[in-house]
């Protein structure tokens, strides 16, 4: 058990949060007022290795460990948690089951591109009737010769209309249940594929959140993912890796919003001292940093158990769990301790708070994450 | 045998920089204390007219080195020529302003000589067994070291304003003493191809008594015309915060701080500067200090006399048109 | 081209500087970092070895916590390393920085030795140039530009009022100022790549020299902090009045105008 980073991860650390600071924290209000994606930003992290920490060289990733790639989502979110999901969605939820279960030629085509940042990744599994129970998936894929027709649609895409590749899920046989979906990679311009309407949120305002539809689309058979059938299988096991990177994503936000919670209360005084002073504030700025130093370690954690090709479906389930609801509850202190500011845009606080809400919905809402660790522990 | 306090008499398009004023001013303090004689050094071409200057200000004995190869500065000139006139001459101290020149000349110079130097100094002090003791800015002015040299003579470089020039006495004469510039052609291994100096009718940033720096509050460069606007009502310099800078709102030569300039006028007013640590490193030690910034917590409010926490915008023409009343007054 | 950079491991300009019970500066939980002037000596190498070839050598002369600066340099993209880490030396001035660093420097090729023109510990700007004059090379220091034809270098050089050109033959000593160039990021690849490359860590016998040979000629006898500045009063009212209060105050008061 390692309790302390080796030279690597810090000197990675060190560079997301000087990147982040330097390059995302001054445009982050904006962007989120005017719901602008971070095209440049994307552009700069990319030349970095930033888009595909996880894979091998020979796809042109970076060969780095689970925790780097936690450590970088986890900076990036720090400061702009709109620029932490991009780069999560992108890797865990459009890459990774590209490089878990691609043929090698779809890896050349496709992982490739995304590992170099050259082209951005989204993940379409989620649909109007089709949230917390995937199985509820009305979106088909019929065969037609060596290729398959898809018509349906996708809500709440993350990284959708920015994304060049999209790996989709669709229903192939409904008489078989969860067993009837099939993965599919599509590509932004396939004729029949278009995008819905912009998804107006509450928080990660800038990340681009938009609906997939497809009408009649014609994916060539060499874009099924996998096996037919084997669709819900990749779509939960590219959520366990994903819990990894929104797990981060929450710290990352926590760990911003309680920076800027204890900076405050440090300078600004009323009756006579600065309110840090004060014990109620004193054991909220304790609660919040040990809150957030334990989802640390379960984030830590999991990514461990990721890199040991070890199974990871609880570990991640905890740590997205504990991260979400604790940048939720952190956030919401780091308003209420700036008082009125707080409630205002002049402060980053408002925002962080707003982006906190959404890890503890998507990618397996708590109560899924809940239904996930309940299942493994009941087996133990 | 009191070998003498030397001052390095720096002039630029011959004439001399207020910063030597400054050292020989109190180089004469020193020299009456320690009862030395104060020798001033010029080195250019055609300087010989700057004699009679700083004999004014205090200098007893003045050298000059006067050549057409040493109309402009260049390190192994300068070099190879003080080397020369200080190993003859053995003088106890030898002191520069810490200017741009300085800063390349007196490491040089200190190496050649086999001796240590003590870099951007804001006090001398005369001690009774250790002679003069210094005393310089460390980690970004958040510290004080003192220092002894213990080698002779006593190399060091000084901060601009770190001591006053006093009036000069035209009375006072002083011995002048031509010296023949012998320079290694060794040490002439770097050309001086072009010197491009910037036109302005602003007194330069370490010598101006007043001056109007802006920030990221700044946000164009068209902007800075509001601050030029101020500053030439009452004959200031204009400088900026490294942020204006990368910005590319204004150049380089302009920034003010740990890594730029660092002054200390009579009155500085930051416009839409935050305060960083390396900002006020630079003009921290400025007697009075304006602040106007929009952001009541800003860090700069901590070290202003006084600050008006509003729109800059609003505030600096109101200002200019109050300093323009105070001008007519 | 063999490109060599001089670099030291500062503290934070951002840490909260304070003594320790002996009078000396803290450095007790501090943040390290590569001193930035020095950053842009490194990435100016980077820039130089992607235009003509060659190799960066980093150079410092620090203790083991220094070890991580140099490799984060590595991580940038520098080939190799030198670090001379001698418990034996204690208190160094500039002199003996520059006595130790040309030893070191004169094993390497050095077409080119690069250096941040002043760390912002110490900020002296002395040890580049007095290890060019100790090396017999000639030196440009302050320079915010820089182009190298063959062994051709010409740099400008921030001078009071403006900038001059020079020009100089290599092997030369070059000292740089924030704004040269814009520093780069470490890469994720870099970063992993660092700890393979090659560090070789040096004691003051294997350059020949003996820390009992070694000198202080600049003494520090103590440190001091400042009385820090205090804040004065904000002045209040609408622009108009505030302006008009602050004009009659600098000339009334603080009698400046």
């Amino acid at each position: 058990m390692m309790f302390e980073l080796s030279e690597d991860h810090v000197m990675m650390r060190k560079m997301v949060r000087d990147f982040a600071e330097n390059e995302c924290a001054a445009g982050a209000e904006e962007r989120d007022e005017k719901e602008e994606f971070p095209s440049e930003i994307w552009h700069k992290l990319a030349e970095l290795g930033l888009a595909g920490i996880t894979f091998p060289e020979k796809y042109g990733g970076v060969e780095a460990d689970y925790l780097s790639y936690a450590i970088a989502v986890e900076e990036l979110s720090r400061v702009d948690a709109s620029v932490g999901v991009t780069v999560s969605a992108h890797s865990s939820l459009c890459a990774n089951p590209i490089y878990l279960f691609g043929t090698e030629e779809q890896k050349q085509k496709y992982l490739v591109p995304l590992a170099s940042g050259e082209k951005i990744g989204a993940f379409g599994l989620t649909e109007p009737m089709a949230g917390s129970d995937a199985s509820g998936t009305r979106t088909t894929a019929v065969k037609d010769g060596n290729d398959y027709i898809i018509n349906g649609s996708k809500i709440f895409i993350t990284n959708a209309y920015e994304a060049d590749t999209y790996v989709v899920t669709a229903q192939m046989d409904k008489s078989k249940g969860n067993k009837g979906i099939a993965a599919f990679i599509l590509e932004k311009g396939m004729p029949g594929f278009t995008f819905g309407k912009k998804e107006k949120k509450m928080g990660i305002r800038s990340s681009a959140t938009y609906e997939l539809v497809f009408d009649n689309v014609r994916v060539p058979g060499e874009n099924l993912l996998g096996e037919e059938g084997q669709g819900f299988k990749i779509a939960m096991i590219t959520l366990d890796f994903g819990r990894i990177g929104i797990a981060s994503q929450a710290l990352g936000i926590a760990q911003g919003a309680y920076e800027q919670a204890k900076n405050y209360a440090k300078e600004r005084v009323q009756f006579g001292q600065p309110i840090a002073q004060f014990q109620a504030n004193q054991f909220k700025l304790a609660d919040m940093a040990t809150q957030i130093e334990a989802a640390r370690l379960l984030v830590y954690q999991s990514a461990y158990l990721a890199t040991q090709h070890k199974p990871v479906s609880k570990a991640s389930a905890m740590a997205k769990l504990h991260a979400s609801e604790t940048a939720m509850w952190v956030t919401t202190q780091a308003v209420q301790m700036h008082g009125g500011y707080g409630y205002t845009r002049e402060y980053p606080v408002e925002r962080m708070m707003r982006d906190a809400k959404i890890t503890e919905i998507y990618e397996g809402t708590s109560e899924v994450q809940r239904i996930v660790i309940a299942s493994h522990i009941l087996k133990e | 045998m009191p070998k003498g306090i030397w001052i390095f008499v720096e002039q630029a398009a011959g004439k001399i920089r207020k910063i030597s004023f400054e050292l020989l001013s109190q180089g004469r303090k020193i020299a009456d204390q320690t009862g030395e004689p104060l020798v001033a050094v010029i080195i250019g071409e055609k300087v010989a007219n700057l004699a009679k200057e700083a004999a004014e200000y205090g200098a007893d004995k003045v050298y000059l080195l006067d050549s057409p190869q040493l109309a402009q500065y260049t390190t192994g000139a300068y070099t190879s020529v003080l080397t020369k006139l200080l190993r003859n001459e053995e003088p106890q101290a030898f002191l520069m302003g810490h200017t741009a020149l300085a800063k390349d000349l007196a490491p040089r110079l200190a190496q050649r000589l086999g001796v240590g130097l003590a870099s951007d100094i804001i006090d001398i002090e005369v001690n009774q067994e250790k002679f003069l003791l210094f005393k310089r800015p460390v980690f970004t002015g958040s510290a004080f070291s003192f220092v002894e040299i213990l080698t002779k003579p006593l190399l060091a470089t000084v901060r601009a304003k770190s001591f006053v020039a006093s009036e000069p006495d035209p009375t006072r004469q002083a011995e002048v003493i031509e010296v023949a510039a012998e320079i290694d052609p060794g040490d002439l291994k770097v050309i001086l191809k072009d010197v491009a100096l910037i036109v302005t009718s602003r007194p330069a940033l370490t010598e101006a008594d007043i001056v109007i720096s802006g920030g990221r509050g700044m946000k164009a460069k068209e902007n800075f015309t509001i601050l030029e606007d101020l500053a030439d009502v009452v004959g200031a310099a204009v400088g900026a915060s490294r942020a204006a800078v990368d910005s590319g709102w204004i150049d380089n030569q302009f920034q003010v701080g740990q890594t730029g300039s660092i002054v200390a006028p009579t009155l500085y007013i930051a416009c839409g500067i935050s305060g960083a640590i390396q900002h006020i490193a630079g003009m921290g030690a400025s007697k009075v200090i304006i602040a106007i910034n929009k952001d009541p917590d800003a860090p700069i409010f901590n070290v202003a006399d006084y600050g008006i926490v509003g729109d800059l915008f609003e505030v600096v023409p109101l200002l200019t048109e109050e300093f323009k009343k105070l001008v007519n007054e | 081209m063999n490109i060599v950079v001089l670099m030291k491991q500062t503290v934070d300009t951002e840490a909260k500087i304070v003594l320790n019970s002996d009078g000396k500066i803290d450095t007790n939980g501090v943040t390290l970092v590569i001193n930035p002037l020095d950053e842009y000596a490194i990435e100016e190498a980077l820039r130089i070895k992607e235009r003509l070839g060659g190799e960066v050598t980093i150079v410092t002369l620090g203790g083991d916590q220094a070890t991580a600066a140099v490799r984060s340099a590595l991580a940038m993209g520098a080939d190799k390393a030198v670090q001379i880490n001698d418990p034996a030396l204690g208190e160094v001035d500039e002199g003996m920085a520059a006595t130790i660093l040309a030893k070191a420097v004169q094993t390497l090729p050095h077409d080119i030795v690069l250096a941040g023109v002043m760390d912002t510990d110490n900020g002296s700007a002395q040890v580049a140039v007095r290890m060019a004059e100790k090396m017999e090379l000639p030196s440009i220091s302050s320079v915010t530009k820089l182009d190298i034809d063959e062994s051709l270098a010409t740099a400008k050089r921030v001078i009071d009022g403006g900038l001059a050109t020079l020009e100089v033959t290599l092997p030369a000593v070059i000292t740089v100022v924030q704004g040269i160039n814009e520093v780069r990021y470490p890469s994720v690849a870099g970063i992993m790549k660092a700890k393979k490359k090659p560090l070789t860590v040096l004691k003051l016998s294997d350059l020949g020299l003996d820390a009992s040979n070694l000198a202080v000629q600049a003494k520090v006898l103590k440190f001091t902090l400042p009385i820090p500045r205090q804040g004065g009063k904000k002045l209040p009212g609408e622009p108009a009045e505030a302006a008009s209060l602050l004009a009659r105050l600098l000339r009334e008061e603080a009698k400046v105008l």
